[in-house]
């Protein structure tokens, strides 16, 4: 039993929480661009932490559903459609036969979730079905293709619905702009000139931002350090190139790379940011291991007493 | 400071670490180790003094790593797979067997893995072979491309841009995702190459195409 798909629309990937233990060999992590609304949508059909979802990018995307079940929609809200009736993010939805659901375009945010009752079924590739398109490795091929027209993503049938919505409180708020920044361990090569400078200017999302990093443009910054021997990168990372202008790596990054840091921002933050359109403005401001731990615990214990 | 030593060690603390309860990946590089940890298991305070317990346990000086291994990699030189062979050697001051012979003499060891999965960063080459990297970086690079830039050597493991300067290829799969090992070269792997004939590299299911 499965939802096929009509419209593949610009990028729909298959994700769960990533494939981890191989960045020792150059494999990325891929996983959720937005990794609470992910947790949330499992959370709101009682699924593993872990089943595999669909991170839906922009919109344009469809499906038809072959048999009963429970779905939940998190993350942005694409202007959702169930049978042409609109639907909002943020809950669990009873699906029938022969339902289409379809997101159409952003309203809020840029990238949705959308889980079913008990995980889309799909083989694992090195333990994850996490699609990374640039290495070619998982989704439902295990090849990372992105989803296409006629797809066929298998789930196991349900009918025993239960409508349940996400508390408010726990709702992020893309409109946030301030990006939380842990600072990072070459910090100290960034003049306070330069530091005032990143922590005080506006920063547009540029068009080439994908899942492997979001570039930024503004006020260039420059570190004291020319580059520095290539070494891992944590996610989050705010790598700073020659040319001043800030890239954050997320999930799809590349695991080393020469260019010194400035930061790191949070998962949450990486979050909200991911939810940004090219054009959008941000700005960083910075924060302390300890408040991003205590921010952490929060989302999370939240998420753990809710279910 | 790029060094076997330091290279050494890293490999040997990474060993260690792998095992430790809430790790959930290393990164290895030339001169660092990245180390990612479960924040929903265990608190940074707890894996930093486990890190550094650990650590402290090991003897820098005893080099015996558990798994150090030879990786030994079949290459058909030449200009028919190795387009830029011509200009190095010219770069170099050297004849074209010079090039494959100082290329295959030297014993390599893996610094880093990155770029693109299993893509090995292998040093040092001998001076007489260091060359800087193409001015326009190739868009398509064919797998298993060896290819030289400034004082290192690598094999390219899959289709992607390069700028580094193509001697050869081998028939060799450097990843295979199905595999147990993955990848053939790990972090801290020795590594020497060895010259096959045009015919031999056919044999082991080598490609001529692919430019």
């Amino acid at each position: 039993m499965a939802f096929k798909v009509i419209k593949p629309g610009l990028l729909a990937l298959l994700q769960d929480l990533g494939r981890h233990g191989h960045q020792s060999l150059g494999l990325t992590t891929g996983g959720p661009m937005d990794e609470m609304a992910f947790r949330w949508s499992n959370a709101l059909l009682d699924n593993d932490t872990n089943s595999a979802q669909i991170e839906i990018t922009f919109g344009m995307f469809s499906l038809e559903a072959q048999a009963d079940t429970s779905i939940a929609i998190t993350g942005a809200d694409l202007g959702a459609t169930l049978n042409d009736k609109s639907i909002s993010p943020w809950r669990s939805y009873a699906i029938k036969k022969g339902d289409v659901l379809a997101f159409h375009q952003p309203i809020w945010g840029l990238r949705a979730y959308l889980a079913v009752k008990g995980g889309f079924l799909c083989e694992p590739t090195l333990g994850s079905v996490a699609t990374v398109m640039r290495e070619k490795i998982g989704g439902l091929t295990g090849k990372g293709d992105k989803l296409q027209k006629g797809d066929v993503l298998k789930y196991q049938p349900f009918s025993n619905h239960q409508d349940r919505a996400v508390p408010r409180l726990a709702i992020p708020n893309y409109g946030q702009t301030e990006i939380p920044v842990i600072l990072g361990y070459q910090y100290e090569s960034f003049s306070t000139l330069e530091r005032a400078n990143f922590f005080s200017s506006d920063y547009r999302v540029s068009g080439n931002s994908d899942r492997m990093g979001y570039r930024l443009e503004g006020k260039v910054i420059t570190s004291d350090l020319k580059g520095i021997i290539s070494e891992g990168i944590a996610y989050g990372a705010i790598q700073v190139p020659k040319d001043g202008q800030p890239i954050v790596l997320l999930r799809d990054r590349q695991t080393i790379g020469g260019y010194p840091k400035i930061g790191c921002v949070t998962r949450y933050g990486g979050g909200t940011l991911s939810q940004q359109k090219p054009g959008d403005v941000i700005q960083f401001t910075p924060i302390t291991v300890d408040q991003a731990e205590r921010e952490r615990h929060l989302q999370m214990s939240r998420l753990a007493q809710w279910r | 400071m790029i060094s076997e030593t330091t290279s050494n060690y890293i490999a040997q603390v990474t060993q260690h670490l792998k095992s430790l309860d809430g790790i959930v990946d290393l990164v290895p590089s030339y001169t660092t180790l990245l180390v990612v940890f479960n924040d929903d298991c265990c608190d940074r305070f707890t894996i930093c003094r486990t890190i550094r317990q650990t650590i402290e346990a090991i003897d820098p000086n005893d080099f015996a790593l558990e798994d150090k291994r030879e990786v030994v990699i079949p290459v058909y030189y030449g200009p028919e797979v190795g387009p830029d062979i011509q200009d190095v050697a010219e770069h170099c001051q050297l004849s074209m067997e010079d090039v494959i012979k100082r290329h295959s003499e030297t014993t390599y060891r893996a610094y880093a893995i990155g770029f693109t999965p299993g893509f090995a960063f292998l040093g040092n080459t001998p001076e007489e072979l260091h060359v800087p990297r193409k001015t326009t970086p190739r868009l398509k690079v064919p797998i298993g491309s060896v290819a030289l830039a400034e004082n290192q050597t690598a094999v390219y493991p899959s289709v992607t841009p390069g700028g580094w300067q193509i001697i050869g290829r081998t028939p060799v799969q450097l990843v295979d995702w199905g595999s147990e090992n993955l990848a053939l070269i790990a972090m801290g792997d020795s590594v020497r190459f060895e010259p096959i004939s045009r015919d031999e590299f056919l044999v082991l299911g080598g490609q001529l195409d692919g430019f």
